[in-house]
């Protein structure tokens, strides 16, 4: 699915900042100690290896759907992916994406787009186009030029095969292969060196930083433009990198970063891997397709939202929206256009604004058939506010939750049953008020007034705000303290693949305070992570990972 | 106890069996969630002539291939998990306990490697597969194979996956008349080569966290190298071996009829697959440690069916939630009699295979870890005596993952830490 591009006023405000940039007045932090944490290796997630083969082999290119899993930790894949290894398994299915690539990429009809010479004989090697067909790939999906030996390994391999196979492409192919499945492509190698103006400070290499940025704003694999800058050592430079990240703040591909960000922090994988499931006999308006519908809706919603650069914390109470005929079903709300998608405004009668009354989240934070007040709370609470909540005590009597009578019938109910028992409370006070105020949408999100016969009451208070329904505890939400905060956090951990160092403490402070000032514009939060020392420096390589078992 | 595979046994490339050799002995796990009512589930008495209790009544069937399903498994009770003081993770403690012999000091982290890559690192070199891992509960980023808290091995959701996996074209079928070696896989050999002589390069490049996932990388290409050496090699000369046929269509999820069907089409794949000697070591999860079973038109799951139902007085246990009892043990069965199905040597299969059926608690819903229920099917090529109940006695459940891999051929005296460690193996049930 294509994704939407808008254009605003930013394109001027930036454009602005450029020349300051230029001009030596850095836009960055003021200084602020940093002492940061340490770098590894990154491992694409599925999401960035389809996109890395797209942006760089061809669009045409159907990539194989399941790869490895990727390891989600502190509730990112974009930490795992500083964790994850690869499995035999894994490899296996590395090497079958990788051989089912090279062959869509070197099909009759597209090789042409990406060999720029033609072989003397097709049906054998030809050492010089081979050797300009490898360093040119070769350069794009390992972020770097090729070593001499690296592309000498690649060109042996297409000649042998081509004389084996009798067939030039089809030598290439194999030649392609040996770099898809090169722990070089698979995994971002981000590298540390002494800063010869701060001697004892660390920083990421320039070519380093090409990836970092690329991933960070785009999600993909750097574009030429980024390569020659990170290989001319531009990106270790303040006028260098500022130029570069207001390049890329303004590419349209700023758009397939943000979406990768949220689609990440709120785990809408689980969507696209078929995982949201519900019972089809209680909810037959639920289809696969319907709930893919309900992401995209979402995804379009924030990306619509934040690239005009409107205030973060209003997408939890805005009525504007996108829209399906399908999805209108489900939201018993007319929509006039009959394929595809349309701007849409939540009418007031909808009883619905922001992200939290979207179909999207009330079935994701769900059961199979039924809604949960607590996962949701637990959502809103853990992601959106970057609260702990613990985990059940193993040693909990659930006697008192029994359904005993059947006398229970709305999840306010049951719940009370929780917060009346004080090794339940300490949590349930923190997330069942929250979710309880979505309960007027059910396991797929329609709304409903009624559970098993009786009123819904949604009211309740969020840090002691009080609230009627969905709509009041969005506002909530959006006036809470801790909503931007949490959301530079969690961009910070997304952006350096871990969690922040004690070190990192300032500027995280720092950057809520800029982001405020900002009017919680994220495109603006993106920058100045891009240009801080946390995303710039570093402590040098992680330590070997300690055993789980370790006392 | 049972032979370790001998060097000997094999030809020149430690790949194929040789003439008259015995043939492979293989081992798997298949794991369902949420336990059992341990007083409707342990049988009253141990040794053979045990009655079935009614929650074991799946395994009084009729085999195919003659004798009762109860007469090829053994039922193991009263083997616990021990916490030393650490947390009860609810269903976490319990199955790592089981099946790494440790405790996690944290929530969903995996201590040690899990009994089945400790086998698997063991005897699965010379099969194409190291290891199959397949799960039915339609989720692709879980299963309780771990050789560390970052290498997970991935599941198998889709039997039709599954199917082309070791089926497909690069099958080496031994009805399909001669074989002749396919140019393209000593080219893709020679791409591996490539990618490991980027090692060093790369190794010198980064810290020693990333050294240890490097490692993890290369030790998979270099298993992919060895899958390869053995489609060179051309099929096997294995009398019980047929190509499986492609499963028909299929439907993945927790509802009961879904799982059920999922795991009867993974078993008849697998069946052939080991018959074929494609792998030695398998995993199958059934369900969820927090099981999300579901009968359709409920709003309730298995999982919070063991919390939130209540207990009937009149009958003493939860009767949905036991409903899921049950089929949980009507799919072992499944499974089980599946590898009982096919003739192998003098007997069937399931004779040298090891099958290690487990849950995560025993009483879900108190979280109970004393008495997790454990079964093993299958003699191991005559090293068990199948039939037996035997009690654990409150001794931990590492026992009976040391008694496993002293079967399955390793040197281990002593398994699991701190009180969970193990040195005595479940002799009653060794032949």
């Amino acid at each position: 699915m294509r994704t939407i591009h808008f254009t605003n006023a930013r394109l001027t405000a930036a454009a602005g900042l450029l020349l300051l940039a230029a001009a030596g007045c850095s836009s960055s932090s003021p200084a602020i100690p940093v002492d940061a944490g340490p770098v590894a290796l990154r491992r694409l997630t599925a999401e960035q290896f389809t996109r890395s083969v797209h942006d760089v082999l061809g669009e045409h290119i159907t990539v194989p759907s399941r790869i490895d899993p990727d390891d989600r930790r502190s509730g990112l894949l974009a930490v795992g992916a500083s964790f994850a290894s690869v499995t035999p398994s894994g490899f296996e299915k590395y090497e079958a994406a990788a051989a089912a690539v090279a062959e869509q990429a070197l099909d009759a009809s597209h090789r042409d787009d990406l060999v720029p010479c033609q072989p003397a004989v097709a049906t054998t090697g030809d050492e010089p186009c081979a050797r300009t067909f490898i360093e040119r790939v070769g350069r794009r999906l390992f972020r770097r030029s090729l070593s001499q030996a690296e592309t000498d390994a690649r060109v042996e391999i297409a000649n042998q095969a081509a004389n084996t196979l009798r067939d030039f492409y089809a030598g290439l192919e194999l030649g392609l292969m040996s770099l898809l499945v090169s722990p070089e492509f698979l995994f971002r190698v981000e590298l540390a060196e002494a800063d010869p103006s701060r001697p004892s400070t660390m920083r990421l290499t320039s070519i380093s930083m090409a990836s970092r940025l690329s991933y960070l704003l785009w999600d993909s694999t750097p574009d030429d433009e980024l390569l020659a800058a990170g290989e001319n050592g531009d990106l270790v430079t303040e006028n260098g990198l500022a130029a570069q990240v207001e390049r890329m703040l303004l590419s349209p591909n700023l758009e397939t970063g943000i979406r990768a960000i949220f689609s990440d922090l709120y785990d809408f994988k689980q969507f696209d891997e078929g995982l949201v499931r519900k019972d089809n006999a209680l909810f037959p308006v639920y289809t696969q397709t319907m709930v893919e519908e309900a992401k995209e809706q979402t995804l379009r919603t924030i990306v619509g939202h934040l690239i005009a650069d409107e205030d973060y914390r209003g997408l939890f109470t805005t009525p504007e929206t996108f829209m399906t005929r399908r999805l209108g079903v489900a939201y018993r709300l007319p929509v006039a256009t009959a394929n595809g998608w349309e701007p849409y405004t939540f009418p007031e009668e909808s009883r619905r604004a922001g992200l939290l009354s979207h179909i999207s989240f009330n079935a994701l934070h769900s059961h199979p058939g039924r809604s949960s007040a607590t996962l949701r709370g637990k959502f809103v609470r853990e992601v959106l506010l970057c609260q702990d909540i613990p985990t059940p005590p193993a040693n909990i009597d659930f006697s008192i939750v029994e359904n005993t009578e059947g006398a229970l019938r709305t999840a306010r109910e049951r719940l009370e049953k929780h917060v009346a028992s004080p090794a339940c409370a300490g949590c349930h006070t923190l997330t069942d008020p929250i979710g309880l105020a979505l309960e007027s949408f059910d396991a797929i999100g329609m709304f409903r007034e009624e559970e098993n016969g009786a009123p819904i009451d949604t009211s309740g208070e969020l840090d002691g705000i009080a609230y009627e329904d969905a709509i009041g505890m969005g506002e909530a939400l959006r006036d809470n303290p801790a909503l931007g905060p949490c959301l530079v956090r969690t961009l910070f951990r997304y952006a350096v693949g871990r969690g922040p160092e004690s070190g990192e403490e300032a500027l995280l402070e720092s950057l809520a305070e800029r982001f405020a000032n900002s009017g919680y514009r994220v495109t603006e939060l993106l920058r100045e992570i891009a240009l801080s020392d946390g995303f710039r420096t570093t402590s040098g390589p992680r330590d070997a990972e300690p055993s789980g078992d370790e006392p | 106890m049972g032979l370790p595979l001998l060097d000997c046994f094999l030809n020149a490339n430690g790949t194929a069996l040789a003439q008259g050799a015995p043939l492979p002995l293989r081992f798997g796990a298949w794991m369902w969630g949420c336990g059992v009512n341990p007083a409707r589930w342990t049988p009253s008495s141990e040794g053979t002539d045990f009655e079935l209790p009614v929650e074991l009544q799946a395994l009084d069937r009729e085999l195919a291939t003659g004798g009762k399903l109860r007469e090829q498994v053994s039922i193991l009770s009263g083997f616990d998990v021990r916490l030393d003081g650490r947390p009860n993770f609810p269903h976490t403690a319990g199955l790592m306990g089981t099946l790494t012999g440790s405790l996690p000091l944290q929530d969903y982290t995996v201590p040690a490697p899990t009994l089945d890559t400790i086998i698997a690192a063991k005897i699965g070199g010379s099969t194409r597969f190291r290891s199959l891992e397949m799960s039915c509960t339609g989720n692709p980023n879980q299963s309780y194979s771990y050789e560390s808290q970052s290498v997970f091995n991935a599941p198998e959701i889709s039997p039709v996956a599954l199917y082309t996996r070791v089926f497909g074209p690069e099958f080496a079928d031994p009805n399909a008349g001669p074989f002749t070696p396919d140019p393209r896989v000593m080219l893709r050999q020679s791409v591996l080569s490539a990618v490991k002589a980027d090692r060093d390069r790369l190794l010198q490049r980064v810290g020693e966290h990333d050294k240890q996932r490097l490692d993890q990388y290369f030790t998979s290409v270099r298993q992919l190298e060895q899958q390869l050496d053995i489609l060179l090699d051309g099929p096997a000369d294995l009398e019980s071996c047929v190509r499986a046929a492609a499963p028909g269509p299929e439907s993945l999820g927790t509802e009961v009829g879904q799982s059920m069907s999922t795991n009867q089409l993974m078993a008849s794949l697998l069946s052939f697959a080991l018959a074929c000697d494609q792998t030695r070591v398998f995993s199958m999860m059934f369900s969820d440690r927090i099981s999300g079973l579901r009968q359709p038109g409920s709003s309730a799951q298995h999982h919070q069916l063991t919390h939130d139902e209540a207990l009937d007085p009149a009958i003493g246990y939860q009767p949905e939630a036991t409903e899921f009892v049950y089929i949980s043990m009507e799919a072992w069965a499944d499974f089980v009699e599946r590898l009982a199905a096919i003739p192998e040597g003098d007997g069937t299969l399931l004779d040298n295979c090891l099958v290690f059926g487990h849950s995560d608690v025993s009483l879900a819903k108190a979280h109970g870890i004393t008495g997790i229920p454990m079964m093993i099917a299958g003699t191991a090529r005559g090293a068990l005596t199948p039939g037996l109940h035997v009690g654990g006695a409150t001794s931990p459940t590492t026992r009976v993952g040391l008694t496993i891999q002293q079967v399955m051929g390793l040197n281990t005296e002593s398994w699991g830490s701190r009180s969970m460690e193990a040195t005595q193996p479940v002799s009653e049930i060794l032949a």
